[in-house]
C-alpha cells in the first residue's frame, strides 16, 4: 500500500501518461504521413504489366476464357456469398475468396479501366516485355503490344508482338511520340499565350466600346479607332489560326496499330500519346527517370480526364496565392485591431466584451464564414463594385462572382481572430520599462509604439500570422462557396494586363481532394491523387508555415527581450 | 524648507562630518539654495493615486545646473516627485496633481504644454538599465530620429559627442552597429545616459540609476555625474545616503510623502536642522 502510495506521490505514472501522450501524437503523425505517402507516392511508380488467362466460371458450360492485360493494383478479401450474388457462381465450399484489382485501361474498348478479377481463377501469368503502355491525354491509358506505326496511313514500321526481338516498330512509335508531345506543347503554348493574348485584347476592346456607349461617348472617331484596333488584332489572329492549323496537320500525321488483350486491333492517332513505355522489359534506372517524369507532370502540369490524371498545379498555385493574399490582408488588419485594444482602448467592461466577441469569433463554423463572404463580399459589395467600375462588363459580373479575392478575404475574416490574440499578447509582454524609456526621450505614444513596440511584438504578430496560415491553407468549406471551382486552368497570375486577376475562380487542393476523392467518374484512378493530394497540402502548409516559423526566429532572435 | 534651516550651515564643520566632502563633487559648500538661479520650482505640490495621498504640500526649488538628491526610506515619494518633473505620472492610471511645477518659469502642468516635448527638455534615466533592442548606435539616435533628424553626418556626430559625454566611446567605438544587449549592465546604463544626453536636455532625471549594478560600476556612475553637472541640472533620487553624499550639492529629505528638509549636502548629511533627517541618515530608521 504505501509502496504503491509511493509510486504514485513518486510522479512516475504522471511521466508515464506524459510520455505516453506524446509519443502517439508521435505515432498517429507519422502513420498519417506514411499512410498519404505510400498510396500517393506509389502511384506514379510504373507498375509491371501483366498477361494472364482468366477463366470465369459460368453457370454451366466450359468457363468463360479470356485475356487480361493490365496492371496490378491491389486485392482483398472478399465472401463467396458477395461473390455469388454478383453473378458469379463459385462452388461456395470456402468462407473467403480473394480477388484482385487490374487496371486494364483501354477504356474506349472496354468501356471500363478497372476490373476485379477471382486470384483463384488466374493462371498463366506472364510479363512479356514488348506490352506496352500509353497514357494518353484522353480515355485513360492504353495498354497493348505495337504492332504497326504508320505515317499519313502508310505503314513505315510493323513489328510482330510473338517475337520479343522485333522492336523495329516501337522504335519507330517511341521517336514519333516525342515529335507528337513537343508539337502538342508548341500547340498548347500558342493557344495559352498568342492566342489567349488576342481573345483579351478583343474582350478588352469590346469593354471598351460598350464604356463609351454607356457614357454616350461613342463618337464615330472613338468607334472607329477601336474598330481599327479590331481588326489589327483580328488579322493578327488569322495569322495564328493559320499556324494553328498546320500543327494540327502535323501533328495528326502518325498512327499507330496496336494489338490490345483478346486480340482486339485498333488505331490510335500517335498525337493521343503523353508517354509511352515498356514496363516489364524497363530497369530500375529508367523506371525511375519515368517515375520523376510522372512526378514532376503531377506537381507542374493542368489536371486532364476530370482531375483523374495530369498534374494539379493550378490548385497548389492557387491554394498557395491565396494564402498569401489572405496573409497580407489579415496582417495589417489584425494587428491594427489588436493595437488599439491594447494600447488606446479604455481597459473597462466594452474592451473585456470585445476581447470574448473576437475569441468566439474564432470558434464560428467555417461555412457561416462561406456563406457571410457570399452573402456580404460577393453580393453586396461586389455588385456595387461591378456596377462602381465594371459597369461595361454587365450584366456578366466581374467581382460580383465567387473569386480569389473574396476568398482571401473570407479567410481573412475567418482568421483574423488569431492575429488578433497573438498581436495582443505579444503586445503585453513588451517590458513597460521599454515604453517608458523611448517616452522619456520625447517620443510620442505613437512613435513608441510604431519604433519600439510594434518591432519587438513582431514574432508574436508572426505567431498569430502562423496560425492564420495553418488553419487558412486546410480550409475548404467556405471557399466552395466564395471561389474554388474544379476545374480553372487559367491561373490568377499571368502575362495579361493586370497580371493580377484576383477576380478569377481558381482550384484550391483542399477542394481537389474532395472533388477527385468524391465526386470523380472514375473511382478507382481517383483514389491515389486523393492521397498524393493530400500529401502535397500537408507538404504546402508545412512549407508555408516553416517559412514563417524561421522569420519569426530570427526576428525574436533580433528583438530577444531584456530580462525584465 | 525654511530660511533657518540654510541659516546656520557652519562650514569649518566639514572637518568632523562623516563623509569627506573636499574629495567629492559638491562645490557650493555652504552656499544657500535660495541664491542660486533655479530651474525647476515645486510649489504646494500634491499627488494622488487614486485615494491614496503620495505627496503632501511639497515646496522645491532646484538650482540651475547642480546635482540635487532625493533621499528618504522606501515608498517616501522621492521617485514619485521626480517623475512629476518629466510628467511620467500621467501614464498612471488616478494619478492626480494639484500645485504647480515650473521650469524656467513655464508650468509643465498647463494644457498647452507638449509632454513630449517636456520629455525631450527634461530626460530621465530609470533604476534598471532599458536599452532598446537595436543596435548601440540606433539607441543612441533614438531621439533625434524622433525629432526627424536623418543626417548621417549629424547623426554620427551626436552619437560620438553623447557617448564621449557618458564615457562610454572608447569602449564601443568599434562595435557601434553591435546590439546594445551585449553591454555589460554598467555600460547599459552609461549608453542609456548617452541616449538621454543626445537630445540635449535641460534637466536630468536619474531614479536610483545605480542600484541595479556593481561598485565599480557604481563609481564609473557617479564620476559621469560630477562631468555631467556643468552642462545640466541633475536630480538623483538614491537610496544611498553615501552616494548622496558623494555626488550631489543639494539634498532633499524626504519622509511619508513630505518635504522634510532641503538644503545643501553639506548641511543635511553634517548639521541637519529636523530631527527626522538625523534620525534616518544616522542609521535609525528607513
Amino acid at each position: 500500500m504505501t509502496a504503491l502510495k509511493k509510486f504514485f506521490a513518486g510522479g512516475t505514472p504522471w511521466i508515464w501518461i506524459n510520455a505516453g501522450a506524446v509519443a502517439i501524437s508521435i505515432m498517429m503523425t507519422v502513420g498519417l504521413l506514411l499512410l498519404l505517402a505510400y498510396n500517393g507516392l506509389g502511384h506514379f511508380w510504373p507498375k509491371d504489366l501483366m498477361l494472364a488467362q482468366y477463366s470465369q466460371p459460368v453457370e454451366s458450360g466450359d468457363p468463360l476464357v479470356r485475356e487480361i492485360i493490365g496492371e496490378r493494383v491491389g486485392n482483398e478479401e472478399v465472401t463467396a456469398e458477395r461473390i455469388i450474388s454478383s453473378g458469379i457462381p463459385v462452388t461456395g465450399d470456402r468462407l473467403m475468396y480473394e480477388r484482385e484489382l487490374v487496371k486494364i485501361g483501354n477504356r474506349d474498348l472496354n468501356g471500363n479501366d478497372f476490373t476485379w478479377l477471382l486470384t483463384d481463377y488466374l493462371d498463366n501469368i506472364r510479363f512479356p516485355e514488348n506490352l506496352a503502355a500509353f497514357e494518353r491525354w484522353e480515355w485513360g491509358n492504353f495498354y497493348g503490344y505495337v504492332r504497326e506505326v504508320r505515317e499519313a496511313g502508310n505503314a513505315v514500321a510493323v513489328s510482330d508482338p510473338a517475337n520479343l526481338d522485333d522492336t523495329a516498330a516501337w522504335d519507330a512509335l517511341t521517336e514519333r511520340v516525342a515529335r507528337a508531345v513537343a508539337l502538342h506543347d508548341e500547340i498548347a503554348e500558342l493557344e495559352k499565350g498568342a492566342i489567349g493574348e488576342v481573345n483579351y485584347a478583343l474582350e478588352r476592346l469590346r469593354l471598351q466600346q460598350r464604356g463609351l456607349e454607356l457614357r454616350n461617348t461613342d463618337t464615330p472617331e472613338a468607334l472607329a479607332a477601336i474598330q481599327t484596333e479590331r481588326e489589327d488584332w483580328d488579322s493578327r489572329y488569322a495569322v495564328l489560326q493559320e499556324q494553328l492549323q498546320e500543327l494540327y496537320g502535323q501533328i495528326e500525321r502518325d498512327t499507330v496499330v496496336m494489338i490490345a488483350m483478346n486480340g482486339q486491333e485498333t488505331e490510335i492517332e500517335v498525337s493521343e500519346i503523353v508517354r509511352a513505355y515498356q514496363p516489364n522489359g524497363m530497369h530500375i534506372g529508367n523506371k525511375l527517370v519515368v517515375y520523376a517524369q510522372k512526378l514532376w507532370e503531377f506537381l507542374s502540369d493542368d489536371p486532364r480526364e476530370a482531375n483523374t490524371e495530369g498534374g494539379i498545379f493550378p490548385a497548389i498555385f492557387g491554394t498557395v496565392v491565396m494564402v498569401l493574399l489572405m496573409s497580407v490582408l489579415v496582417t495589417p488588419f489584425g494587428v491594427i485591431a489588436a493595437v488599439y485594444l491594447r494600447e488606446y482602448a479604455r481597459q473597462g467592461i466594452i474592451t473585456r466584451i470585445i476581447r470574448i466577441a473576437v475569441n468566439n469569433l474564432a470558434g464560428v463554423p467555417s461555412i457561416v464564414y462561406g456563406v457571410f463572404g457570399l452573402g456580404f463580399f460577393i453580393y453586396f459589395v461586389g455588385a456595387e463594385v461591378d456596377q462602381a467600375f465594371y459597369q461595361e462588363a454587365l450584366p456578366a459580373p466581374t467581382f460580383g462572382t465567387p473569386g480569389m479575392l473574396w476568398a482571401a478575404l473570407t479567410l481573412a475574416l475567418l482568421t483574423v481572430p488569431v492575429v488578433i490574440v497573438s498581436t495582443e499578447e505579444g503586445l503585453s509582454r513588451i517590458p513597460r520599462s521599454l515604453r517608458e524609456g523611448s517616452l522619456a526621450l520625447g517620443a510620442t505614444k505613437f512613435e513608441t509604439l510604431w519604433r519600439v513596440v510594434l518591432p519587438m511584438a513582431s514574432p508574436a504578430i508572426m505567431t498569430g500570422m502562423i496560425l492564420a496560415v495553418a488553419r487558412a491553407a486546410g480550409e475548404v468549406a467556405p471557399l466552395m462557396l466564395v471561389g474554388v471551382v474544379k476545374l480553372a486552368p487559367a491561373l490568377p497570375v499571368d502575362g495579361n494586363y493586370p497580371y493580377f486577376h484576383l477576380d478569377q475562380k481558381f482550384m484550391h487542393l483542399g477542394f481537389h481532394i474532395y472533388d477527385v476523392g468524391f465526386q470523380s467518374p472514375n473511382v478507382e484512378a481517383a483514389r491515389p491523387l486523393v492521397f498524393a493530394t493530400a500529401l502535397l497540402l500537408v507538404m504546402i502548409t508545412a512549407v508555408l508555415n516553416q517559412v514563417a516559423v524561421s522569420i519569426r526566429n530570427r526576428l525574436r532572435e533580433k528583438y530577444k527581450s531584456l530580462d525584465m | 524648507m525654511t530660511e533657518s534651516n540654510t541659516e546656520y550651515a557652519p562650514a569649518n564643520r566639514s572637518k568632523f562630518k562623516k563623509i569627506d566632502m573636499s574629495k567629492l563633487g559638491g562645490s557650493d559648500h555652504g552656499q544657500s539654495v535660495d541664491s542660486l538661479p533655479s530651474c525647476l520650482q515645486v510649489s504646494n505640490l500634491n499627488l494622488y493615486y487614486g485615494a491614496a495621498h503620495s505627496l503632501t504640500d511639497v515646496n522645491l526649488s532646484i538650482p540651475s545646473q547642480r546635482v540635487t538628491a532625493f533621499i528618504g526610506p522606501s515608498g517616501c515619494g522621492k521617485s514619485s516627485l521626480l517623475r512629476c518633473f518629466n510628467r511620467m505620472n500621467d501614464l498612471v492610471e488616478n494619478c492626480s496633481i494639484k500645485g504647480s511645477i515650473t521650469l524656467d518659469g513655464e508650468d509643465i502642468y498647463h494644457r498647452s504644454v507638449d509632454v513630449a516635448d517636456l520629455r525631450r527638455r527634461v530626460g530621465m534615466v530609470f533604476q534598471k538599465p532599458n536599452p532598446f533592442p537595436k543596435s548601440i548606435y540606433e539607441n543612441v539616435a533614438y531621439g533625434l530620429r524622433i525629432q526627424g533628424v536623418n543626417k548621417k553626418r549629424v547623426l554620427d556626430e551626436s552619437v560620438e559627442k553623447s557617448l564621449k559625454a557618458a564615457a562610454l566611446w572608447e569602449e564601443v567605438k568599434d562595435r557601434l552597429h553591435e546590439s546594445a544587449l551585449g553591454l555589460s549592465g554598467g555600460q547599459q546604463q552609461r549608453l542609456v545616459i548617452a541616449r538621454t544626453v543626445a537630445v540635449e536636455p535641460e534637466v536630468l532625471l536619474l531614479d536610483e540609476p545605480a542600484s541595479a549594478l556593481d561598485p565599480i560600476s557604481t563609481l564609473k556612475i557617479e564620476e559621469l555625474i560630477n562631468e555631467l553637472k556643468d552642462r545640466y541640472t541633475i536630480i538623483i533620487v538614491t537610496h544611498n545616503m553615501q552616494q548622496a553624499a558623494r555626488v550631489s550639492d543639494f539634498t532633499a529629505f524626504m519622509y511619508m510623502g513630505k518635504l522634510i528638509e532641503f538644503d545643501t549636502a553639506d548641511n543635511i548629511f553634517t548639521n541637519p536642522a529636523q530631527k527626522q533627517t538625523e534620525d534616518y541618515i544616522t542609521g535609525r530608521y528607513g
